[in-house]
């Protein structure tokens, strides 16, 4: 049975996820689009991270359930600094960039819940599978979200 | 014959009615001083152009001139009606500082010139541009108040000529989350429900929708009903004591922002207690069980506690919906300028589908909208969608199109949903958009935080074109400043928000060198030598009438079908619903009659998108979801807005307007009696809130946000505690001192840089704000109306009267001419 291991690697990934999702938005706080958004998506990686703790005890994991909270000093410059560098063509190319590392961290996300979903039926651990189920379709949203911002940027940020 | 001052009486006399029955003429009309019918020359056709109500209205024309209006008798919006705006707003037009010819940028400053200067300036940036960069540099942004033609020409030009997607009309800060809401329930745009089911109603609920000042004709409409027999119970939900609550049976007056979790308790009820229909839900529509697992998620207690309003309250206000036989429901900016706006206009749709009431008399959805050809915008592709609901995802949709335009499908851009426009002011402050083409609109001062905006519009790497009737805060950052002829002075149709189509046609010359937009536009494309692919010219039509049959061939077998509309049709008595054609040559009442939608995957306008993250479904995910064409019963949870009051900032802002004013005031301001009834900005607060805060009627106060800030009197109403409104109309063209503004007064010196992701409106109904004092009112009270939402606390305030040059004639007859 590893399917601690399946739970500890989710939980890494989705945190990452979640790290990502700021960082993004903290890069592009002139773009208030992706700011309010990438901060919402990451907060949906946060729920499931908690939620991975909590089920993870009882598969004799000790996982965090959440990683430092809210904004920090650094951040809150990175974000200043970020709207002042907003009137440059830049952060456009910059944009598909990271957007297009939120699709593959999500993407990889969305495997790991798939892998998960699977063993937990396999091994009838129906409350696993359960939050699988609750959760994956909340993964799936976000790899859609990022797939459809950069259908909407590309264009513009590669032709001008 | 009856005399009554209509800035006192903003809605008149009473003409009682019952269920069932017609609702009896009154004829309204204002002639200029000392003018009687008898002196007028000719009465020259149109409809109204202050609001999307759409009410039929002759123009009075003495010597040339206009002298006057008169509601039209036969028309099947208005009865004869007129509101205030449409009774003294047209005094606008004669204003002595019309723009009377282009003006060019000169060493920095704007200097009259002539339209072959001003138009070679604009054709060579145009296509310098193009050559540098390609279409990707070019941005258009229009208006809710051109003609249906002037739309269509500019959708033509900009997507069919140009090539470029960025493309889209202010309607995106008033309509276009109506548009997306009917998208997202049914497949397709198109206003399901008529006005004409205000007549036979016995449940009326408007939600966000002060309706009394925003369609003060159709609420005219409802309190005939309501001196009647057998009044419809109505239920309001708006956080102000607007003249709806005031009138309704139940006032929900929610906590700013919490409109999903209001409308997800009155379902949860509508569920509980079984008023669902069945029947309907299982063989017209799609997704109930999601509905159902959603909003069991949150009882009605804990919907009612995040709203802050008495669950009793809002038990009853479902009862009432559950369980009335005819439903009526309205929806306006109190939910689509909301953040989570799609999603609550969405659940409005969803108690019309479980309770199986569309397509019937009585039984109507109506998403409104706030200007009078919104839905043209809408319809023609102005806002940047495809023309006549063609679906830029279906590869079909966009080569029948290009077979129209006799183009290339590939000369349409259909690579990504069209450009909004607080994308459009993110480009162009990324420097990736550099031409801006502003029609008939003021976005200086109606778009959010206009720190921001002002800052954007005034980079010198930005070539701005304004096209108005007056030189307003937006054109002051001009390159090129076109003057267009306006209403009364140019013909075209236009249509309301229950798919009326009217007939405007010219009464008088434009002033001075002013020509209308249609010119404007044809000129440029000639100018500029757009070709189609036969190398034909590629507008083909060169007046209103050729354009109306261009459009109607373009609109043949969609949704909003114009196909059987002529003008020659529209003249006499008024009034037309699309679809309009060969099938049904009188138009339609009413969509959707037995569960039938536009929403099969090959016809739809739209796929959809993610409720909460606004993604786009794909074709393939659309079609497994809704293979049958059936509506599309949507889900979504509550969340809190981004931004909510802190110990800073302790209050909600929410923005809007007045009965008496349009937009930014261009015209209303310039109409004198409307402008002596609110003359200057105001604070609304609760009387609780005033007393905590030691501020009374009339006291100058500052309201600040983190974007800015403004000073105005204070207003001490009924309305709900923690909340401040300011009206969003007063910017500084006429109050300036040595041409800089006297003092900040535009609301959106406040708002937030934040739209809705679905609908992309942006959000101007919540903000956190503070209230500081700047001085005592020393007996002078805030100069807002009496009349309406504004309505004092305290009973010395001078009551909002128009005196002897508001007094407009009622005459009545019984029957509908």
């Amino acid at each position: 049975m590893k399917l601690d291991w399946a739970i500890r690697e989710l939980h890494r990934s989705e945190q990452e996820l979640r790290q990502e999702l700021l960082r993004v938005a903290e890069r592009h706080a002139a773009d208030h689009d992706i700011y309010y958004m990438a901060r919402d998506l990451a907060a949906w990686s946060a729920a499931h991270v908690e939620q991975l703790a909590a089920i993870g005890r009882r598969y004799g994991l000790e996982l965090n359930a959440d990683d430092a909270d809210g904004a920090s000093v650094t951040e809150q410059l990175r974000e200043e600094s970020a709207r002042l560098l907003g009137r440059r063509p830049e952060p456009a190319l910059l944009l598909l960039r990271d957007v297009r590392q939120v699709h593959l961290k999500a993407a990889g996300v969305s495997l790991d819940w798939e892998l998960l979903a699977q063993a937990a039926q396999g091994a009838k651990h129906l409350e696993l599978l359960e939050l699988a189920e609750r959760c994956h379709p909340d993964t799936l949203r976000q790899m859609r979200w990022a797939n459809a911002k950069l259908k909407e940027s590309s264009t513009q940020a590669l032709l001008a | 014959m009856t005399k009554v001052d209509r800035i006192a009486e903003p809605w008149g006399t009473r003409t009682p009615y019952g269920p069932g029955e017609p609702w009896p003429v009154r004829v309204d009309t204002y002639l200029a001083d000392g003018l009687g019918p008898a002196d007028v020359d000719r009465w020259v056709q149109s409809a109204s152009i202050l609001h999307s109500n759409g009410d039929g209205v002759d123009i009075a024309v003495k010597d040339d001139r206009i002298v006057g209006v008169r509601g039209r008798a036969g028309d099947r919006v208005n009865h004869g009606r007129l509101g205030p705006k449409d009774l003294y707003g047209w005094q606008a037009n004669a204003s002595p500082d019309r723009l009377m010819a282009p003006l060019v940028r000169r060493s920095g400053r704007l200097v009259e010139s002539d339209w072959d200067t001003a138009m070679d300036l604009v054709v060579r940036r145009t296509k310098e541009l193009l050559a540098e960069q390609g279409p990707s540099a070019l941005s258009f942004y229009t208006s809710g108040q051109l003609f249906l033609e002037e739309y269509y020409a500019l959708g033509l030009i900009a997507h069919g000529g140009l090539g470029t997607n960025h493309v889209d009309g202010n309607t995106r800060l008033c309509t276009a989350t109506a548009a997306e809401a009917l998208k997202e329930s049914f497949g397709c745009d198109g206003q399901p429900g008529s006005y004409t089911d205000i007549d036979h109603c016995d449940v009326l609920a408007l939600y966000g929708h002060n309706m009394a000042e925003t369609q003060s004709v159709l609420w005219t409409r409802v309190l005939d009903r309501l001196a009647g027999s057998d009044p419809p119970l109505v239920v309001c939900v708006d956080p102000r004591p607007t003249p709806v609550a005031r009138a309704a049976t139940v006032h929900l007056a929610n906590r700013p922002g919490t409109n999903v979790a209001l409308m997800n308790g009155l379902l949860r009820e509508l569920i509980d207690q079984d008023w669902i229909d069945h029947d309907y839900v299982a063989n017209h529509t799609v997704g109930f069980d999601e509905l159902r697992r959603r909003v069991g998620e949150v009882s009605v207690e804990e919907a009612a506690r995040i709203c802050d309003v008495p669950a009793d309250l809002m038990r009853e206000a479902a009862r009432l919906i559950g369980t009335g036989e005819r439903l009526v429901s309205t929806v306006l900016q109190g939910f689509y300028q909301a953040h989570q706006a799609t999603a609550a206009a969405v659940q409005v749709n969803n108690v019309h589908l479980l309770r199986g009431m569309l397509g019937r008399p009585g039984c109507g959805v109506l998403q409104m909208n706030g200007q009078p050809t919104a839905e043209n915008t809408r319809e023609c592709g102005a806002d940047g969608d495809l023309p006549a609901f063609r679906n830029w995802s279906n590869d079909h949709h966009v080569a029948d199109l290009a077979d129209i335009w006799r183009v290339d499908p590939m000369d349409i851009p259909h690579y990504s949903p069209p450009t909004h426009v607080m994308q459009m002011i993110r480009y162009a402050e990324e420097g990736s958009i550099r031409f801006m083409w502003i029609t008939a609109t003021n976005p200086a001062v109606s778009l959010p935080e206009l720190a921001r905006v002002r800052s954007i519009l005034s980079q010198e790497r930005l070539f701005v074109v304004v096209q108005d009737i007056f030189l307003t805060e937006t054109a002051a950052f001009a390159d090129v400043v076109l003057p267009g002829a306006t209403w009364g002075e140019k013909t075209g149709t236009f249509t309301n928000a229950d798919r009326t189509v009217h007939l405007s046609e010219q009464a008088v010359e434009p002033p001075g060198q002013a020509r209308s937009d249609l010119d404007i536009l044809i000129d440029y494309a000639r100018r500029l030598g757009l070709r189609d692919r036969d190398g034909e010219p590629l507008v083909k039509w060169n007046d209103p009438e050729s354009a109306f049959e261009a459009w109607k061939e373009c609109s043949r077998g969609r949704p909003c079908d114009y196909s059987g509309l002529s003008y020659d049709k529209l003249r006499g008595d008024s009034g037309i619903q699309w679809p309009c054609n060969a099938d049904q040559p009188d138009g339609t009442e009413r969509l959707y009659a037995n569960g039938g939608f536009w929403s099969a995957p090959d016809v739809c306008e739209s796929y959809g998108r993610d409720l909460v993250t606004g993604a786009p479904l794909e074709e393939t995910e659309y079609r497994a979801l809704n293979p049958q064409g059936k509506a599309i019963i949507k889900a979504a949870a509550f969340t809190a807005p981004h931004e909510v009051p802190t110990d800073e900032y302790p209050f909600w802002l929410t923005t809007g307007r007045t009965l008496y004013h349009f937009h930014t005031r261009t015209k209303t301001a310039r109409a004198s009696q409307l402008q002596a009834a609110a003359p200057e900005v105001w604070v609304e607060l609760s009387a609780g809130d005033a007393r905590r805060g030691e501020v009374s009627e009339g006291d100058r106060v500052e309201v600040s946000t983190p974007r800015g800030s403004l000073r105005a009197r204070v207003r001490v109403t009924d309305m709900r505690d923690g909340v401040l409104f300011v009206p969003f109309h007063y910017g500084y063209w006429d109050h300036q001192v040595d041409g800089e503004p006297a003092a900040a007064t535009a609301a959106n010196e406040l708002t937030i840089t934040e739209w809705n992701p679905v609908s992309k409106q942006p959000i101007f109904k919540t903000a956190a704000a503070r209230l500081t004092l700047l001085s005592r009112a020393e007996g002078q009270p805030a100069r807002a109306p009496t009349t309406t939402a504004a309505r004092p606390v305290a009973t010395d305030v001078p009551p909002t009267t128009g005196g002897p040059s508001a007094l407009a004639d009622e005459a009545f007859s019984d029957v509908l001419r």
